[in-house]
């Protein structure tokens, strides 16, 4: 059985309340946002996305900005199974890899040879990762080693393919219980966690995102082994995900400042960062009319 | 005992709300005879930024309202105003403005009020047209809300130069961003108190207090203002603003009247800050002559 530490809820939000009061000099600020930027899993999960919507964004993931060069382009995209062999197709030729979401996400309601056969699918078609869903109602009801063995049946289909494993921390409840999800992922051989799907409010508050974080912490000083984090859901602005990396850095350090390591799941986010950018370039506060639609 | 006197805190409308500066800066309003009569918040940059964006949320619902809809609710600031007349009158003279005159600049922004509101759903009307082309097309222009307007007040009034050039900015359905009278700022925050409580939606008139000076330079380059109309007399101000407007190709629109007289107001104020839309509408004949209007 795996022990989780208990969580201070109180100590959590004055930790996180500092991480938010780092003054950042505008040099800083600059390269922080460029890396933000190359953070980034540029995401499109909605019903109705179409082949041209996700051949628009799989352009945008490595143009984001052509009238402003030596900008990084963003780490991945983050799309549905049925979608991954078009993105591979678009993004053939770019370092921008194909994340897709699997285990009938977001709900993850579904028997188990169809996650298998969700996951084997993505594989199949050349996802790079795999964002899977935990099965909430199971981990709420106690079933630990149903989630446990889930995640672990996953990971061996997964085969090359990183896979980030989504928590949906705002069903969880408490913070308590996502460290002891989180534990359980990482376990299990998650080479990610991820707080949330997007589909559910509240989603990768700060609170959650530490919690976490300190879940990586302590695996990593018991064992070594790095494993990523990927909030995910409500990060739409730039000082928002600038807190964050202050957070990764204070909590884990400098490693974890790589998209090999960090991501952000967010579809508005690059956008918001662009703006930021060429603000601090030139001084005048910029408009999203001159940017490219989300 | 005495009663001790509760002293208006004057800050800024941003959004609906009423915040203080996020600078944290101020500077002290003084009367002639060199007695302090209030902290006016020093607005900075980042206030600019926010006032900015609430301006351009509240944007589409405003612009999407009925022309109707505007129009009563422009009268519904006229009525809010005329409740505080008094306050108006003593706040002018608080402000070194005799009574005379502070009755008459209250009077006359009432009614500059009520004349716009009764604008607002007839401007299209009269300011649109069908345009003769040698086509067949119904070819028509109407007027739309230019967006997001910059609006720096005249310095030399504190009601009057203000009122006179936002509502007809409001009235043609755009929303927007004031810097009041670094002299006279009194009026424009408790005009804010008066569209606060007048149905109009939170963001569509924010108004900052502060340094023309420093601040111009932040309106005019911003990317998401899409007009200014300048009421000051600085002209090397002017002159930057000009030159910075042409990034996003903002509208410029130089308002310098005296803003006392019945003739500073007129329907042209309401078309500085439209877009011309026009639309061909392919279509066989119409009317006896062919195809021409």
């Amino acid at each position: 059985m795996i022990d989780s530490r208990a969580i201070d809820k109180v100590g959590v939000e004055e930790r996180v309340a500092r991480f938010q009061t780092r003054s950042i000099k505008n040099e800083s600020k600059l390269q922080g946002l460029k890396m933000a930027l190359s953070m980034i899993d540029l995401t499109t999960l909605e019903g109705k996305d179409t082949p041209g919507k996700v051949k628009q964004m799989c352009y945008k993931a490595h143009h984001l900005c052509d009238m402003h060069p030596g900008l990084p382009a963003v780490a991945a995209v983050c799309v549905y199974p049925t979608m991954v062999s078009l993105a591979k197709k678009e993004l053939e030729g770019s370092n921008v890899r194909v994340a897709s979401v699997s285990t009938a996400f977001p709900s993850g309601q579904a028997p188990m040879d169809i996650k298998l056969m969700d996951t084997r699918f993505a594989v199949d078609h050349g996802a790079d990762e795999i964002d899977m869903v935990i099965s909430r109602g199971k981990f709420l009801t106690g079933e630990y080693e149903f989630v446990f063995d889930e995640i672990a049946s996953i990971k061996e289909v997964c085969g090359k393919a990183r896979l980030k494993v989504i928590l949906e921390t705002g069903e969880l409840t408490t913070l308590d219980n996502v460290r002891k999800a989180a534990d359980l992922a990482i376990h299990a051989g998650a080479d990610f966690i991820k707080t949330s799907t997007g589909k559910i409010q509240p989603a990768a508050t700060m609170q959650v995102t530490y919690t976490m974080l300190m879940a990586i912490k302590d695996y990593f000083d018991k064992t070594g082994i790095m494993i990523g984090m990927k909030p995910a859901g409500g990060i739409s602005t730039s000082k928002l995900a600038l807190h964050n990396l202050v957070m990764v850095k204070e909590v884990l350090g400098n490693a974890w400042l790589s998209n090999e390591w960090f991501r952000f799941g967010a579809s508005s986010l690059a956008n918001d960062v662009l703006m930021q950018i060429i603000k601090s370039e030139t001084g005048a506060y910029q408009s999203p009319d001159y940017f490219s639609i989300d | 005992m005495t009663r001790l006197e509760i002293l208006k805190t004057y800050k800024l409308f941003i959004g609906g709300q009423f915040p203080r500066t996020e600078s944290g800066r101020y500077y002290t309003l003084k009367n002639i005879k060199g007695s302090t009569i209030a902290n006016i918040c020093l607005s900075s940059r980042k206030d600019v930024r926010n006032a900015v964006q609430a301006a351009r949320k509240a944007f589409g619902g405003w612009s999407e309202r009925t022309a109707f809809n505007r129009g009563q609710i422009l009268y519904r600031i006229a009525e809010m105003l005329e409740g505080r007349r008094d306050q108006f009158i003593a706040e002018l003279q608080l402000q070194g403005i005799v009574k005379s005159k502070a009755e008459k600049e209250v009077e006359i922004a009432i009614d500059r009020i009520v004349y716009y509101a009764g604008w607002c759903d007839k401007y299209n009307q009269v300011l649109s047209s069908v345009n003769p082309v040698s086509s067949s097309h119904f070819n028509f222009s109407v007027n739309e809300p230019t967006g997001v307007v910059g609006v720096f007040a005249p310095q030399n009034t504190s009601l009057i130069g203000l009122v006179s050039l936002v509502i007809p900015v409001i009235s043609g359905g755009n929303s927007c961003v004031i810097l009041a009278s670094e002299v006279l700022p009194l009026c424009a925050i408790t005009f804010a108190e008066v569209l606060h409580s007048s149905d109009l939606p939170g963001g569509v008139v924010n108004i900052l207090t502060g340094k023309n000076k420093e601040l111009a330079d932040t309106f005019s380059s911003h990317m998401d203002i899409n007009a200014i109309v300048y009421g000051g007399d600085d002209s090397t101000s002017l002159k930057m603003i000009k030159e910075n407007a042409t990034s996003n190709v903002k509208r410029v629109v130089v308002q310098q009247k005296d803003w006392m007289k019945p003739d500073s107001q007129d329907l042209y104020m309401i078309s500085d800050t439209q877009e011309l839309k026009t639309t061909w509408h392919p279509i066989e004949n119409i009317g006896g002559s062919s195809s021409s209007y």
